[in-house]
């Protein structure tokens, strides 16, 4: 255990082990996200209710999970960074956050264009819509926080501190929001009322799930490699590493 | 020989002496100061106030004067109103603290630094959060506030408000250290308030409909008590961040 944590310390090394794991991950990707696209675009049967709508599933649930995995995986990620120092950390941290915006975007804007031929409006106040609008502000905010600090070393403490603190709060947000939601407004349609959903249609969402994270953790592996090149720049591997290319 | 060595014991026994009183003298201590020192600055501490009932001012004149509507988002309107003017006051917390280096001294005293900040930050909920809900009744009546829920009203507030302090100053200990972090400040900290919003409003509105107002008041309570043992952690590590960057 404690000589992998001493072998993180070293960004040299994740650099070479990194260089032999991406490929495995971008394959693994790529397979299982053309896999599921067709499969869930094509073959898989029609919801009886909702027609071919509910194909938009197979991007909205993958990119709803990551949002929220992403944000935990951050305040590991900080954590990690706050108590051992591992650098490494901090620069997954750095590039897990645009992520993990982007994909809660996608999953807000899936589920408002979801939302026209079921709902029949773009947006409503539903408990679910609103805890992922609350995440996507503290995604933005980790993003500020960390631009504002000329100190990388400050601006990465203070970012790691701040996915802490709202890793701690997601959940008080979304349970706050349920009871909000609950008293506030009956409940018109729920997207948990697809309960029972066929084997046909359930497995190649398990596909793009699959096929979702192996993308964050490609992507995470191949922009930490980017930000180590960055951060290191002046160290002597990195000089001839260049040189090497050159 | 002996008389030099005499007075170096003396010396050293008086410089041991001299840290004396533990944790309860160094809190009172930062307590006292601080009161005094807003207490001095009355404009800052008005100032919340004032932007609390201007903000109040522009609902019905925005909206609609009709009683009946404005009764009917008067908890929503005064508990919005009440939680921007806590956000506003934020900036200034560590502000001068920070500005002129006192914040630094507190940093090296051998208290513990959470307990320290945790007493900064009651003095500012005592003349930020606390005036609040003792005027939010008054702007009340004039949004035609249905009665039985002032009491709530100012009960929620206060203890909301507590929380809100706690969750803003590890905003404001984050963003101390930057020229313009006011608006960030806003960003860092408003997705975290939602909770309170929503059981503080909750419980007005419980109020209004006759509704049970302690589960309300209760989770509330719950809130506060989780910021009260987490967020000095918090503030605690954010301003040796923003001290050292």
């Amino acid at each position: 255990m404690w000589a992998f944590i001493n072998k993180l310390r070293s960004p040299k090394w994740f650099y070479a082990i990194s260089a032999r794991l991406q490929p495995w991950f971008w394959a693994a990707a790529l397979i299982l996200i053309v896999t599921g696209t067709i499969w869930g675009l094509a073959f898989a049967p029609a919801d009886y209710q909702q027609g071919n709508s509910f194909r938009i599933i197979y991007v909205h649930v993958p990119a709803a999970f990551l949002a929220q995995s992403i944000f935990v995986s951050m305040a590991i990620t900080g954590l990690v960074f706050m108590v051992w120092k591992i650098k490494i950390a901090d620069m997954a941290a750095t590039v897990m956050a645009p992520f993990g915006a982007a994909m809660t975007f996608v999953a807000l804007f899936s589920g408002a264009v979801w939302g026209v031929p079921t709902w029949g409006t773009w947006w409503m106040w539903d408990a679910r819509l609103t805890s992922m609008l609350i995440l996507l502000f503290l995604y933005l905010g980790v993003i500020a926080l960390r631009g504002a600090f000329s100190s990388r070393d400050s601006a990465s403490r203070a970012a790691s501190v701040l996915a802490m603190v709202g890793v701690i709060n997601i959940p008080i947000i979304k349970y706050s929001v349920d009871w909000w939601y609950t008293l506030h407004q009956p409940a018109t349609f729920t997207i948990t009322g697809r309960v029972g959903m066929p084997m046909e249609m359930w497995l190649p969402l398990l596909i793009m799930v699959l096929g979702f994270y192996s993308f964050f953790i490609a992507l995470v592996l191949t922009r930490t490699r980017s930000e180590i090149l960055r951060r290191e720049s002046s160290k002597r591997w990195v000089r001839e590493l260049a040189e090497e290319v050159n | 020989m002996s008389v030099s060595e005499g007075t170096l014991a003396k010396e050293v026994a008086v410089t041991r002496e001299e840290p004396r009183g533990g944790l309860a003298v160094a809190v009172w201590a930062t307590l006292k100061r601080d009161l005094v020192l807003l207490l001095r600055r009355r404009s800052e501490v008005l100032n919340p106030l004032v932007f609390f009932a201007l903000v109040i001012t522009l609902f019905p004149i925005g909206i609609s004067p009709d009683p009946a509507l404005l009764a009917a988002i008067a908890p929503g309107l005064l508990w919005v109103a009440a939680l921007l003017a806590a956000l506003l006051s934020l900036d200034s917390l560590f502000r001068a603290d920070y500005d002129d280096g006192s914040l630094e001294q507190l940093l090296l005293t051998p208290q513990p630094l959470a307990l320290l900040a945790l007493a900064k930050v009651t003095v500012h909920w005592l003349l930020t959060g606390l005036p609040l809900a003792l005027m939010a009744p008054i702007l009340g009546i004039m949004l035609a506030l249905p009665a039985g829920s002032y009491a709530v009203l100012a009960i929620s507030l206060a203890l909301g408000s507590a929380s809100l302090s706690l969750i803003g100053a590890i905003g404001a200990a984050l963003t101390v250290g930057l020229s313009r972090g006011g608006v960030l400040l806003s960003l860092l900290v408003l997705p975290l308030y939602i909770p309170v919003l929503i059981f503080g409003a909750g419980a007005v509105q419980a109020a209004i409909l006759g509704d049970g107002v302690l589960a309300h008041l209760a989770i509330l309570g719950a809130l506060l008590a989780l910021a009260l043992s987490l967020a000095p952690l918090a503030i605690a590590a954010s301003l040796r961040i923003s001290i050292n960057g």
